[in-house]
């Protein structure tokens, strides 16, 4: 067990994956020479050779249509999208071919596509996306969103076992921010069970990805109000852990939900929906919801503060629902 | 690098050469008749009644189908669209199975979650297609691009249409393939028609293979209605790629004899041009070569077209008897198991 930052737990995880399994190869935008963008396949290419960590033309659709037919030969492919929001260029493939081949023919499709996503830094309309919530909407498709180094290891492990397409968002926020202990093993981290990430008795906040420490932050601030805040890290938003949300719920019968992207038609939609629907009689507050407003992520810092939630977002909306 | 005409094929030694006896010659007419007679049929289920949705054929189509279907090898995969039904038959996909596809019943290849010719039997080595027509070349190329990588001599054979070839996947998958040198053949049928549309307003240039020189590897025109021109045109591209000599785009020029699918009557073509592609029809043309150049004797004609009604009578007989598939299974395989990576193409 060691100390290791998001991205080195994601490198060391599918370095392993790499090494343990000769079926799993890596294809992307300049992931050879270069170790990618952000430097998650550093120095693969020297180790595994440009067979299996494979420099594309710039071309997303061709990146993952080659990893469906790839993995419906019995390979493993992981592919990178240089950022989260470049995958527009390949949604067609995945939610025409790859989401749907195994309800039609009863081939799987077991690819994952890493997706480094969210904001936080200048990255301006098309470097800071978070678009799980249009993937989560595609049946066929597993979405998995980790916030700890832990996670991130085991839930990659987990996405490359995986017999789906697994769309992998790491948080570019937390890459090089964010350390935690992570085992030098192999370890497989479910996919659709929640960690509850901070213990509370009156609120609860349920999100995911980097929003989870915005979460903890204002956790925090609302103890000197007298205020127990539970933080429920989703860590998976398809599948996602219906049961773990409800007990939470139940427990605490007020809710937060929060996340980065944007309000409507967000994911969060779909779980205050859920807990209306099957939780209405535990609930003390109508739900709230903290997330971006709808509207495409903006580039100069004093906007991009306005857009992502901060922790003062959150601790008005917890200390709105303690007053309800 | 010019793209290529290819030359019709003469003689029965030239056939021979490029691999084929007399048995196979045989084998390729039958598939050639029922490849229509199964579209045949259908047409009449679905003006019966009897099959949901719309219903699209493949007429004039059937040689070039059969024709690179015949050139692959046995562990070679691919990914035929919905003129190429030829494919599916030369492959080895019981007739009775396409029956059920077309009518949604439960022991089609996709057990009535898809319709008509979207559909494939993943142990004869085919990958079913989606509407969305050139989608499935970026998919043909990572089957090359697996066989590569675990230095397989194995191909992988991409379809597409003419009227597809204006789409961006077509350009990716042909991009990449190139710069790998993967091996997989790009099959283009080209019909003259996208629905309505004709060829002047889908590409500017004279031959679609001619953009083959752009991504760095072999174009070659063959008249898609010359079924052994065309087996002798994609043996010779499939054997080079398998060989490491990189891709090769083959544009089979065909006309669509009939409407995009059959509630369309194709008025936009020109009553000439359908009575001009009706002298070349690819069944008539092989049975004439066949009487021609390896004595097709008229009881053995018979005795196939016998056959081959018994073929399709039975198949749809049985069929009609496939179950409909049970709504309480609806939601059954959305997400794969372990268990389904239990497959031909997995192992």
């Amino acid at each position: 067990m060691a100390e290791k930052t998001y991205l080195q737990a994601i490198s060391d995880g599918l370095r392993q994956e790499l090494q343990r399994d000769e079926r799993v190869f890596v294809i992307g935008e300049d992931v050879g020479v270069y170790g990618g963008a952000f430097k998650v396949t550093l120095g693969f290419q020297e180790e595994f050779g440009p067979w299996r960590i494979i420099d594309s033309p710039l071309a997303e659709t061709a990146i993952l249509g080659a990893c469906s037919g790839a993995a419906m030969m019995g390979m493993r492919p992981v592919a990178e999208m240089q950022f989260a929001d470049f995958i527009s260029c390949g949604w067609d493939h995945l939610v025409t071919v790859a989401a749907k081949q195994r309800f039609r023919v009863g081939t799987p499709v077991p690819i994952v596509v890493r997706l480094p996503s969210g904001g936080g830094f200048s990255g301006g309309p098309f470097h800071s996306q978070n678009p799980e919530s249009s993937f989560a909407h595609i049946p066929g498709l597993k979405c998995v969103c980790p916030a700890t180094p832990e996670d991130a290891k085991g839930l990659l492990v987990a996405a490359i076992e995986d017999p789906n397409p697994v769309l992998f968002f790491e948080h570019k926020h937390l890459y090089r921010r964010i350390k935690g202990e992570v085992p030098d093993e192999r370890y497989v981290t479910p996919i659709g069970k929640a960690r509850t990430h901070r213990e509370g008795d009156d609120i609860t906040v349920i999100t995911w990805g980097a929003m989870v420490y915005t979460a903890e932050e204002a956790a925090k601030q609302l103890e000197g109000d007298d205020v127990s805040v539970e933080v429920i890290d989703l860590r998976t938003v398809m599948p996602w852990d219906k049961a773990a949300v409800l007990a939470s719920v139940r427990k605490c019968s007020k809710v937060l939900v929060l996340h980065e992207d944007t309000r409507t038609g967000g994911f969060g939609g779909e779980i205050a929906a859920t807990i209306a629907e099957e939780a209405f009689e535990d609930l003390d507050a109508p739900v709230k919801r903290v997330c971006a407003p709808d509207c495409p992520v903006p580039f100069s810092p004093v906007l991009e503060k306005a857009y992502i939630p901060q922790v003062e977002d959150v601790v008005k909306g917890l200390r709105e629902l303690a007053a309800y | 690098m010019a793209v290529r005409e290819a030359e019709p094929v003469g003689s029965f030694s030239e056939v021979r050469e490029a691999g084929l006896d007399r048995e196979d010659l045989l084998a390729i007419y039958r598939h050639l008749l029922v490849t229509r007679g199964i579209e045949e049929r259908g047409h009449i289920l679905y003006k019966q009644g009897k099959i949901p949705g719309s219903f699209y054929t493949g007429r004039g189509n059937e040689g070039a189908a059969v024709g690179v279907a015949t050139a692959m090898g046995p562990d070679d995969v691919g990914t035929p669209l919905h003129r190429d039904m030829g494919v599916h038959v030369q492959r080895g996909v019981e007739p009775w199975k396409i029956f059920a596809q077309y009518m949604g019943r439960e022991d089609g290849p996709t057990r009535g979650r898809d319709g008509n010719v979207h559909m494939a039997d993943a142990k004869l080595g085919m990958i079913a297609m989606v509407s969305h027509l050139p989608a499935m070349l970026p998919v043909a190329v990572g089957c090359a691009l697996a066989f590569r990588i675990r230095e397989e001599r194995r191909v992988a054979v991409g379809w597409f249409g003419e009227g597809s070839a204006a789409r961006g996947d077509a350009h990716e998958a042909m991009n990449l393939a190139g710069v790998r040198r993967l091996p997989v053949v790009f099959v283009c049928d080209n019909n003259q028609f996208a629905y309505s549309t004709p060829s002047h307003l889908g590409y500017a240039i004279e031959h679609l293979a001619d953009r083959a020189a752009a991504y760095g590897f072999e174009g070659v025109v063959v008249d898609g209605t010359d079924v052994l021109a065309v087996y002798r045109e994609a043996k010779a591209a499939i054997e080079k790629a398998r060989e490491g000599g990189g891709p090769t785009l083959l544009e089979l020029k065909t006309l669509r004899m009939e409407g995009h699918a059959v509630h369309d009557d194709a008025f936009y073509v020109p009553k000439e041009l359908f009575e001009e592609w009706a002298q070349r029809d690819p069944i008539e043309r092989f049975r004439s070569w066949l009487l021609e150049n390896a004595d097709l004797a008229r009881e053995e004609e018979d005795e196939i077209a016998t056959r081959v009604k018994k073929i399709l009578n039975d198949a749809l007989t049985r069929a009609e008897d496939s179950p409909q598939p049970d709504p309480a299974t609806l939601l059954d395989g959305v997400y794969a198991t372990p268990e389904d990576l239990d497959t031909p193409h997995h192992k």
